[in-house]
């Protein structure tokens, strides 16, 4: 399996943002009190932002680097991106939704491919239903498929749980973990939540003013919190406001 | 609770019980009073003819001309303001920086630009002698008193109520819709085409309402710029002031034939506007 690794610095409005990451085999999970700058860690991976320095590789290929001057577009980067809200279009059905990222001959084959993508997540009766039609769990599933659709080769997920109710927030968080583990894909997660990041049993990476405080396995950081963030992420299990909409 | 929070009563005699009692009375006089103004001219408008009169003012031979003349222009100008309109706004829905804020600003001065100002302006820019009229010329183009005269001053004062309405509908697009657009692989034209102007539309199409609605009854700078030349660039409303010097009736018959082609167009632009 491929990694994604990140050795970024630039500004994102008054903050400076100083990261290094990798993400490979298992989920890696990015944590932070508001504002700590995870979504423009994010963009810049993503290449909707651009890192001031530093360097981008997936899978062997360079998606950015100051010094050799890459900065590969964000629309040919194959980073799959999944926004806290889903961002499903409005005006498109479910099937329209998905098939809008593939790439095939004929408009025929991107509707199957499309029908395909919506199976493999168990939605595919949804096919014909607009989000508005969708619960936060289906849109959530349906959003997932359109971004496995166009086989990325890296996932990127903000806060996948936090437009979900409570009372389906565990199974969609299972059934997330469970996904990450069959796609295989470098996958980068930021969450504000303890239980996702014991759900998905990665690495966590603790953000604090745009700088890397901790990281390592969550056992690690509930043994030794090395912030006052991180403590009561740990103890206080979900003693952190949830982030804005 | 609500009791408690409401003024103790007044007094009665006292100012504060006079004040109560006269405020309903002013609160009908004031506004009555605006509604009249705005109500009575309409009703002057269609109550003082008979179907009769009506098309018997219709038979002037100001009338079908100055029809097609107004339909051609208004339509021409719809169609390069929304052509050209729509990506400008685009751009300047998507650009923070402070110059592009200046432009906008002044891409709106038309709105409060008095009609006979940008007349001048016009002229000052495309006439014999203005600014470009030279230029002009020797490409062989005489802009000033022609039908494309019509259409550019149409244009000129209509453009920015469609800028407006359009630059606001595209500020009101979730950014991450467009995002996702991208990270699918989506070209920036495509997002413009297939994400951005369907989810605007009822916002492009309102804008665009007011734009035509404004082009329709476009007047001073049309007869400055364009001049008012009997089935050239006599538009509808040039043709009511015309008419009024001979045949108030006529200038009535076409008033309320300008009055019936902007309410058909606003009601057409609505029901097409419904997602």
């Amino acid at each position: 399996m491929s990694a994604l690794e990140v050795d970024v610095g630039g500004r994102a409005g008054e903050l400076a943002i100083d990261v290094a990451l990798r993400a490979a085999e298992t989920p890696l999970v990015v944590v932070g009190p508001n504002g700590a700058g995870k979504t423009s860690l994010l963009m810049m991976i993503l290449g909707a932002a651009t890192p001031r320095r530093g360097r981008i590789t997936l899978g062997g290929a360079t998606l950015f680097d100051d010094e050799q001057d890459v900065d590969v577009p964000l629309e040919r980067r194959g980073v799959g991106f999944l926004p806290q809200r889903y961002a499903l279009f409005p005006h498109l059905d479910a099937l329209q939704n998905v098939a809008y990222g593939i790439v095939a001959p004929s408009r025929d084959e991107r509707r199957a491919r499309a029908m395909d993508a919506l199976r493999e997540l168990d939605v595919s009766s949804l096919a014909a239903r607009r989000p508005a039609a969708l619960s936060a769990g289906e849109a959530q599933r349906v959003a997932l498929a359109r971004t496995l659709a166009r086989r990325p080769r890296a996932l990127l997920l903000d806060e996948p749980l936090a437009a979900l109710d409570v009372s389906v927030r565990r199974d969609v968080r299972r059934f997330l973990a469970d996904g990450l583990r069959a796609w295989r894909l470098p996958t980068v997660i930021v969450t504000h939540d303890r239980d996702d990041a014991a759900a998905f049993d990665g690495d966590v990476l603790v953000m604090e003013h745009g700088k890397v405080v901790q990281r390592g396995r969550l056992a690690e950081l509930e043994r030794r919190p090395g912030t006052d963030f991180v403590r009561q992420l740990t103890s206080g299990r979900r003693a952190l406001p949830p982030p804005a909409p | 609770m609500r009791a408690s929070l409401s003024p103790a009563p007044a007094r009665p005699g006292s100012r504060a019980a006079l004040a109560a009692r006269l405020w309903p009375v002013g609160l009908a006089v004031l506004s009555g009073g605006l509604l009249l103004l705005v109500a009575l001219p309409l009703a002057g408008l269609f109550f003082t003819t008979s179907p009769r009169q009506l098309l018997a003012g219709l038979a002037n031979p100001l009338v079908g001309p100055a029809v097609r003349v107004t339909l051609f222009t208004t339509t021409a100008s719809l169609a390069l303001v929304v052509a050209c309109g729509t990506p400008l706004a685009w751009v300047i829905a998507r650009r923070r920086t402070r110059a592009w804020r200046v432009l906008e600003t002044a891409l709106e001065l038309p709105v409060v630009l008095p009609p006979a100002v940008a007349g001048v302006a016009l002229l000052l820019a495309f006439g014999r002698r203005g600014l470009f009229g030279p230029a002009l010329a020797a490409a062989g183009i005489g802009l000033p008193f022609t039908r494309a005269a019509v259409i550019v001053a149409e244009s000129f004062v209509a453009a920015p109520f469609y800028l407006q309405a359009a630059v606001a509908a595209f500020r009101r697009l979730d950014p991450d819709l467009v995002l996702v657009a991208r990270t699918l692989g989506a070209s920036w034209s495509r997002v413009f085409f297939t994400v951005a102007i369907p989810l605007s539309r009822a916002g492009l199409a309102g804008g665009a309402a007011m734009s035509w609605a404004r082009a329709l009854g476009e007047f001073g700078a049309t007869l400055m710029f364009a001049g008012n030349m009997e089935g050239r660039t006599q538009t509808l409303p040039l043709a009511i002031y015309a008419a009024l010097e001979s045949d108030l009736r006529t200038a009535q018959s076409l008033s309320i034939v300008l009055v019936a082609i902007a309410f058909a167009l606003l009601v057409g632009v609505r029901a097409g506007a419904r997602p």
